[in-house]
């Protein structure tokens, strides 16, 4: 467990002294969800009935975006081959990782999206929701990430190719993400949307995580 | 072993066809054109079947570290990704005439659209990796990542649709199927089966024939 | 206590070598010698379990290290080509994760007196980024200085690489102490060297 902290502690301190890079995809994300806008035309009925949606595809974007980073500095350096070494399994090390990455990436869109919101015109409590399930989603869309991340560590085309990878997996996050928004909007509850959104996040933390470690491995042969 | 699976698959889709074109009665609803499903269900049978089959030969791989499991799921992959795209096509060229439209956003259409990326995801990764090796383990983590998803993914779209669409049209809503129609169907999927093998053995042995020049007299 | 049956190594389609084995005893220098691309780098990942050998296995203390992973990775300590140090962070603090990694807690004392023992102890507190090709070298070969009662096995690809005279004979030395301590140590280097414990020479053919 300690090692677990001290890859949390340490890529945290990279971000910090990296930290430009961590604000440009945070940048992106709303960017993207500003265009929208300026793309569909300013009716405020349209905007707050798709506002969810261009969250979360704005959401997956940024994510994709932000992988890059996970193990790409790591892995020119030579650190991540002193990880693959480690005297702790490996998936503990890229949980720690995993961690990180969504506590610099995925977080701060979480904090971010309710003021998005209310540039689609969403009222408090519909931005709780979208917020809430954004909250449940993101750390999703960094596990599974990380494996596509590890698949593609070191490649040439590394960053389209993660995309092809990973956002069809996004599918199921992205639809029970954003449909907790449209639930609350006719008036339905949004439980049965968040346990999903909940159960997605467990069953992707026991899984990714070693999918991940595996596939690091072969990605470093 | 494979001009027999190729032989066969030549016969059996002959056979096929013509029930499908000649015996099979026309559909009272839909008259002629629903005759593509003799094609579209098979292909969309396979094209799920395949994948399948792909991360078994991958998971096999990975537990076992055989060579060969990790050049038959990457042998297969082409073959299936065919298959989803003549589902998809199949499906555009029924829905035009039956719905009015080209495509729509059925739970079963945009689920085969999401299988023919997890296809296209597999054979980018593993084109893009030049060390044979790491290419097919890989790709075998893709796969079964993928195979993990699948029932989610399916799932999801399915239960998105009915949110979004209520009660609207399924390629289900065929009326009951008559028996010449089921054997028309069955005879297309057993050569689309023959087919598939043929196709997989092919590039199997040309795969080993361009890694190891010696040993693919054996195959 | 390190041993190898008969690894054999593909990579690419092409065979870089079959049939290497041997058998050291703890205390012993294991010299890796062979031309340029014969393999010597694919052999040592091997031997750290970081490549599956195409055919063959590697044993520690009599066991595959296949299924030891974390245990034969607690005694093991791996420098590659790469420095696996990180150029935001000083030189003590490089060290520190470094050895977290390994499993051994230190104190940032320790780690000073690590890389002093290198020639690095002015440079502690100074992000990598700042310091020469060399010098980062020696970062990464501070490890081996530190207090790591753990270390049965080092695995050195090129330690004296760009290195002078005296950060040779300090790394030298600190191969000798661990040798002296009953540790294996298996390394490739293209400049001439001596050491006081056994030497063992296997030379992979082209």
């Amino acid at each position: 467990m300690t090692i677990w902290t001290r890859i949390v502690q340490r890529d945290l301190r990279i971000a910090w002294r990296r930290r430009s890079d961590a604000l440009s995809s945070l940048f992106f994300f709303v960017i993207v969800v500003s265009l929208f806008p300026l793309g569909v035309g300013p009716e405020p009925s349209t905007l707050r009935l798709m506002a969810s949606g261009v969250l979360w595809v704005a959401a997956l974007l940024a994510t994709l975006l932000s992988l890059g980073r996970l193990f790409a500095a790591d892995h020119l350096d030579g650190t991540l081959e002193q990880m693959l070494l480690a005297a702790e399994p490996l998936w503990l090390v890229v949980t720690g990782k995993v961690f990180a990455h969504w506590l610099t990436s995925g977080l701060p869109l979480v904090l971010l999206s309710p003021l998005m919101g209310l540039q689609f015109g969403l009222e408090g409590d519909e931005i709780a929701v979208l917020s809430g399930a954004l909250l449940l989603g993101t750390p999703v869309l960094s596990l599974i990430g990380s494996i596509g991340a590890a698949l593609t560590v070191g490649l040439r085309a590394g960053s389209v190719l993660l995309a092809l990878l990973v956002l069809p997996l996004y599918i199921p996050v992205l639809v029970f993400g954003a449909a907790a928004s449209g639930a609350f909007a006719s008036g339905l509850a949004v439980t049965p949307h968040f346990s999903i959104l909940g159960a997605l996040l467990l069953a992707s933390l026991a899984l990714a995580p070693l999918a991940a470690a595996l596939a690091l491995r072969i990605s470093l042969e | 072993m494979m001009p027999w699976f190729l032989a066969s698959s030549l016969l059996l889709s002959i056979v096929g066809l013509y029930v499908a074109f000649f015996v099979a009665p026309t559909d009272f609803q839909q008259g002629e054109s629903y005759r593509i499903i003799f094609i579209h269900v098979p292909a969309a049978w396979m094209s799920m079947f395949i994948y399948l089959v792909m991360a078994g030969w991958a998971g096999a791989g990975l537990v076992f570290n055989t060579r060969l499991s990790g050049m038959m799921a990457r042998a297969l992959a082409p073959t299936g990704a065919m298959f989803t795209f003549l589902a998809l096509w199949t499906g555009a060229l029924w829905g035009k005439p039956t719905w009015g439209t080209w495509w729509v956003w059925d739970a079963r259409l945009t689920s085969e659209l999401i299988l023919l990326f997890l296809y296209i995801g597999f054979l980018s990764l593993t084109a893009a990796i030049e060390d044979e090796r790491r290419a097919d383990r890989a790709g075998a983590v893709l796969a079964l990542v993928g195979v993990v998803n699948i029932p989610i993914i399916y799932f999801s779209v399915v239960w998105w649709n009915t949110l979004h669409q209520g009660a609207s049209v399924s390629l289900k809503s065929a009326p009951k199927m008559a028996t010449t129609m089921l054997i028309g169907m069955l005879l297309m999927a057993l050569a689309f089966w023959m087919y598939s093998i043929a196709a997989a053995l092919l590039r199997v042995r040309s795969i080993i024939r361009e890694r190891e020049p010696r040993a693919a007299a054996e195959v | 206590m390190l041993a190898a049956q008969s690894l054999q190594c593909v990579r690419g389609g092409r065979q870089l070598f079959e049939n290497i084995s041997f058998a050291v005893p703890g205390g012993t220098l294991l010299r890796i010698t062979g031309a340029n691309g014969a393999g010597k780098t694919s052999l040592l990942r091997i031997l750290c379990g970081l490549l599956l050998p195409s055919g063959g296995e590697v044993l520690w203390r009599d066991a595959p290290i296949r299924q030891q992973r974390e245990d034969y990775w607690r005694e093991l300590r791996y420098i590659g080509h790469l420095p696996g140090v990180k150029d935001e962070f000083t030189a003590e603090e490089n060290l520190m994760f470094a050895a977290a990694l390994s499993g051994i807690d230190i104190t940032a004392g320790a780690a000073r007196d690590a890389l002093d023992r290198l020639g690095l102890g002015k440079f502690a507190h100074l992000p990598v980024r700042m310091l020469s090709q060399g010098q980062r070298r020696r970062v990464a070969l501070a490890r081996l200085a530190l207090p790591d009662s753990n270390a049965a096995l080092w695995v050195l690809d090129e330690p004296l690489a760009a290195l002078d005279t005296d950060a040779m004979d300090r790394v030298l030395s600190l191969i000798d102490t661990r040798l002296a301590a009953g540790a294996v140590v298996v390394m490739t280097s293209h400049q001439p060297f001596s050491v006081v414990a056994a030497l063992h020479s296997i030379s992979i053919p082209v």
